[in-house]
């Protein structure tokens, strides 16, 4: 604050800084960093695959075509075709939705329960605190991805064990920032005030407390979004969670893998490259959420 | 001063790159300061100044860069210098005094070690003999036990000790000018008044120069030799300290002159346009609080206790060995004190004296440990503090906080902060009803009504105040606890804030409890005063008894430590 007022030249009265609206905001967030553009690019193309994909490929991704089988990229097939004849840039385009929706599923759950829970624990503190600070210490305690090969393992192979299973390995994550965040804010002048105002705790936490802390979520959910992509891919490589013949990233790179040693590199290379840009867009998009909702950065 | 200045600042412009194009912060100013000369540069917030002395030092953030002129120091070009000999020139010729010493301090070391660092830095010292002249720095600087105080954390020391720390590490290296940064903001009037004739009686004893920043005007008057005053990044004035109060020429220093509270004036002579002293008397005449009749607020015996920490309990349990228990810490230490319908009761007494918890509990956001608290008859310390906020006198006792930027939802828009207590407590329904209660407010107030719309960050530090006050009165409460509500504000918007209050009081018929550490503000404002320390009621009268002929020791030391212009 000290550092806003000696460069800014405060009015003595009644002017007031003039304001900025988000649009303008994002457009200067993106001229400064043009990285945040491409990633917003990439997330529009990803949005676009995963809505209008499975309409707009050339073939069915699950048809097969022995014909066909192992032809390396061509016109005709961009990505080439599998042991099957199918179409890879096909499959790659329609496995967007899966992969997709299974994060965005399990980012959403993990915000919701953690980051309630987290918030919770932050501004009751007490028993609450206990309650939640042990469990996120309980599931930090295996190592989360044979924790996720466990769930899964467990409850059974489908899609929302998949989801359940990576929402859960995220919940330490969410519930501690959440926790920290509610707690630095629950002593603030403004929630105070509000008290005075006749506001009951449960009415602080939701009108003062999780609105405050929303932007710091937003950047952490968008970083979330890869992990939970890879961590699904992870699972499906390793035979749990969504079966052939589904398109899907990591069952491709995993059927794929035996054929690279006998030259046919491309099975698994472009749903492997799907991946990698998907975890990378939402990595880079985590930076530009950042830029965009911090107000230190809006003067 | 010499014919040859330490210090010469010439047609300095520093310009900021922002979002909305170049922003000059410094205007093409000239200061100059002589061989053991103290200059103050005084100014409001965003006057500049501040800057300035970063541009002389070199040590502008990122953004901002000087577009124009010279500055020399000794003969050397500052401008022109490369980093490498700036940095051997901060520290061992200029020394910086940062406004929190905390922040200025390293936590995780000790500060003996700290001060060892910067004179081997600048080759004072090897580190065989650096401990011996870190002990005799903090020595100088009066630190009682030095011996002990060379292993101390910053943690372990007050915030005036820090700033003698912080005022030992910059003439640790026995430099040539020291830029002092409003270096006592945020220190007890006791404390700062200690740390100024420090500062000023080391520099004067080793002819070094001095320029001190600082928004008082009354401190840079009773410590400097000459004040430069500034306003939005240009030089209006620079005068000898006892010429610039006894004849300020340009029209911004007499209007800060007349802002700055002092001895002998009265509420409405803080303004601009009212001739001083000529509204005075008929203003504190008409609001007589109501002598007769029950108090509207009644203390009895309060207390408010603390656990401390048990050293070594879990040991102890362990061990089997009992150790006796230490008594609770008594942050407020059985208080008692009445407030009258429509009088101002001033709450003063210097950090850690439990004003500020005693304020606390007064508006049931904290429970006592014991004692009464009876308002209105009712005993409201008995109800829980959880549970007041929705019980029905929750409504009649509201506050105005400290900090006006903190004390705003930064989601919240100035409208929705001034509904907030008639949505959850008031009985007014409807948008269009609640709109017009909203826009009657703000023109009490004060605030535009076009400023509604606008969140915290799109208003300027008094604006926030005029919402913060706003919202306090939305539900005409009887009784406003008003927490340092000018600390955080400039001198001329406190001027208008404070003047305000006094209207707002008449004309709502409130009481007022106003918890404070400037005495001259307490002067103005309060009926009667109570002096706190350590919890407990040092002195208690009217104010121009407690402040005109203060009975205890405690008081006068107070009175005296305020810095007196030379007039």
């Amino acid at each position: 604050m000290n550092e806003m007022s000696k460069v800014e030249p405060a009015p003595l009265r009644l002017e007031a800084p003039p304001s900025t609206s988000l649009w303008s905001h994002a457009r200067h967030v993106v001229s400064e960093n043009p990285v945040t553009g491409l990633a917003f690019g990439l997330f529009a193309l990803i949005l676009f695959a995963a809505v209008f994909g499975p309409l707009a490929v050339p073939y069915d991704p699950l048809a097969s075509n022995t014909s066909a089988a192992l032809k390396p990229p061509s016109t005709a097939h961009w990505f080439g075709t599998d042991q099957l004849g199918r179409d890879i840039f096909s499959r790659v385009v329609a496995a967007t939705r899966l992969d997709f929706s299974i994060a965005v599923a399990s980012v959403a759950l993990v915000f919701l329960l953690g980051g309630l829970a987290g918030v919770a624990a932050g501004f009751f503190g007490g028993w609450v605190d206990t309650v939640v600070g042990r469990v996120a210490d309980t599931i930090m305690a295996f190592p989360l991805f044979v924790l996720a090969m466990g769930i899964v393992a467990a409850l059974g192979n489908s899609v929302t064990n998949i989801v359940l299973a990576t929402a859960i390995i995220n919940f330490p994550l969410y519930a501690r920032i959440a926790r920290a965040e509610a707690n630095v804010r629950r002593e603030a002048g403004f929630v105070q005030a509000a008290r005075l105002s006749g506001n009951s705790e449960w009415r602080l936490l939701l009108t003062q407390i999780v609105p405050n802390i929303m932007p710091i979520m937003a950047v952490q959910m968008s970083l979330t979004m890869g992990y939970a992509i890879l961590n699904a891919a992870g699972l499906s490589f390793i035979g749990l969670g969504v079966r052939p013949p589904t398109p899907e990233w990591g069952i491709m790179v995993a059927e794929g893998a035996s054929f690279i040693v006998s030259g046919e590199w491309w099975i698994a290379f472009f749903p492997g490259l799907a991946l990698m840009t998907a975890v990378f867009c939402f990595n880079l998009l985590g930076d530009g959420v950042r830029d965009l909702v911090d107000p230190q950065r809006r003067n | 001063m010499t014919a040859q200045p330490l210090l010469d600042v010439r047609n300095l412009t520093v310009e900021f790159a922002t979002r909305r194009g170049t922003v000059r912060a410094v205007k093409a100013i000239d200061i100059s300061v002589g061989k053991g000369e103290t200059v103050a540069i005084v100014g409001e917030s965003g006057s500049g100044k501040s800057v300035t002395s970063y541009a002389v030092v070199r040590i502008l953030d990122r953004a901002g860069r000087i577009a124009e002129g010279t500055v020399s120091f000794s003969g050397v070009d500052l401008v022109a210098a490369s980093e490498a000999q700036m940095r051997d020139l901060r520290g061992r010729e200029i020394s910086m005094i940062f406004q929190n010493p905390r922040a200025a301090l390293n936590p995780i070391r000790k500060v003996g070690r700290q001060i060892e660092d910067v004179l081997v830095q600048h080759v004072q010292a090897t580190r065989a003999t650096a401990r011996a002249k870190a002990i005799e720095a903090l020595e100088k600087v009066r630190i009682a036990r030095p011996q002990e105080r060379y292993d101390a954390y910053p943690f372990e020391l007050s915030g005036g000790m820090c700033q003698r720390v912080v005022i030992a590490l910059a003439l640790a290296c026995q430099p040539q000018l020291l830029i002092a940064d409003e270096p006592t903001t945020g220190l007890d009037v006791t404390t700062q008044k200690a740390v100024m004739d420090l500062m000023v009686e080391l520099t004067r004893e080793r002819g070094m120069s001095t320029i001190l920043i600082t928004h008082d005007l009354g401190l840079a008057a009773a410590y400097c030799d000459r004040v430069v005053v500034m306003e939005k990044g240009s030089v209006v004035e620079t005068a000898a300290a006892a010429e610039i109060f006894r004849n300020p020429q340009h029209p911004y220093t007499r209007r800060l002159m007349q802002a700055t509270p002092r001895v002998g004036m009265q509420l409405r002579d803080l303004l601009p346009d009212a001739p001083a002293g000529a509204m005075a008397a008929p203003l504190n005449e008409v609001p007589n609080p109501d002598q007769a009749g029950a108090p509207l607020l009644l203390v009895e015996n309060l207390v408010k206790e603390y656990p401390r920490p048990q050293a070594g309990s879990l040991l102890a349990k362990l061990t089997g060995r009992t150790e006796p228990e230490k008594p609770a810490f008594r942050a407020v230490d059985g208080i008692g004190f009445t407030v009258r319908r429509g009088e101002t009761l001033g709450l003063v007494g210097e950090s850690g004296c439990g004003k500020s918890t005693t304020s606390m509990m007064l508006n049931r956001l904290l429970d006592p440990t014991s004692g009464r608290i009876v308002f209105d008859g009712h005993d409201i310390g008995a109800i829980p503090a959880k549970q007041f906020a929705l019980a029905p006198l929750r409504r009649r006792i509201q506050m105005v906080f400290q900090d006006p930027t903190d004390s705003l939802n930064p989601r919240f828009t100035a409208e929705r902060a001034i509904l907030d207590p008639i949505l959850r407590l008031g009985s007014l329904k409807g948008r269009d009803a609640l709109r017009a209660r909203c826009e009657e407010l703000a023109t009490l107030v004060g605030l535009p009504v076009e400023l509604l719309d606008r969140f915290p960050h799109q208003l300027s530090g008094g604006q926030k105040a005029r919402v913060g006050i706003a919202r306090a009165i939305a539900l005409e409460p009887d009784l406003v606890i008003l927490d340092e509500p000018t600390a955080a504000l400039d001198v001329s918007v406190q001027a208008v804030v404070l003047n305000l209050l006094e209207e707002l009081k008449q004309r709502l018929r409130m009481s007022y409890i106003f918890v404070s550490h400037d005495l001259n503000v307490v002067r103005l404002l309060c009926d009667r005063v109570i002096v706190m320390r350590a919890g407990r009621i040092i002195e208690e009268g009217t104010a121009e008894a407690v402040l005109g002929a203060p009975q205890a020791d405690y008081t006068r030391e107070l009175l005296s430590a305020i810095p007196h212009p030379p007039l």
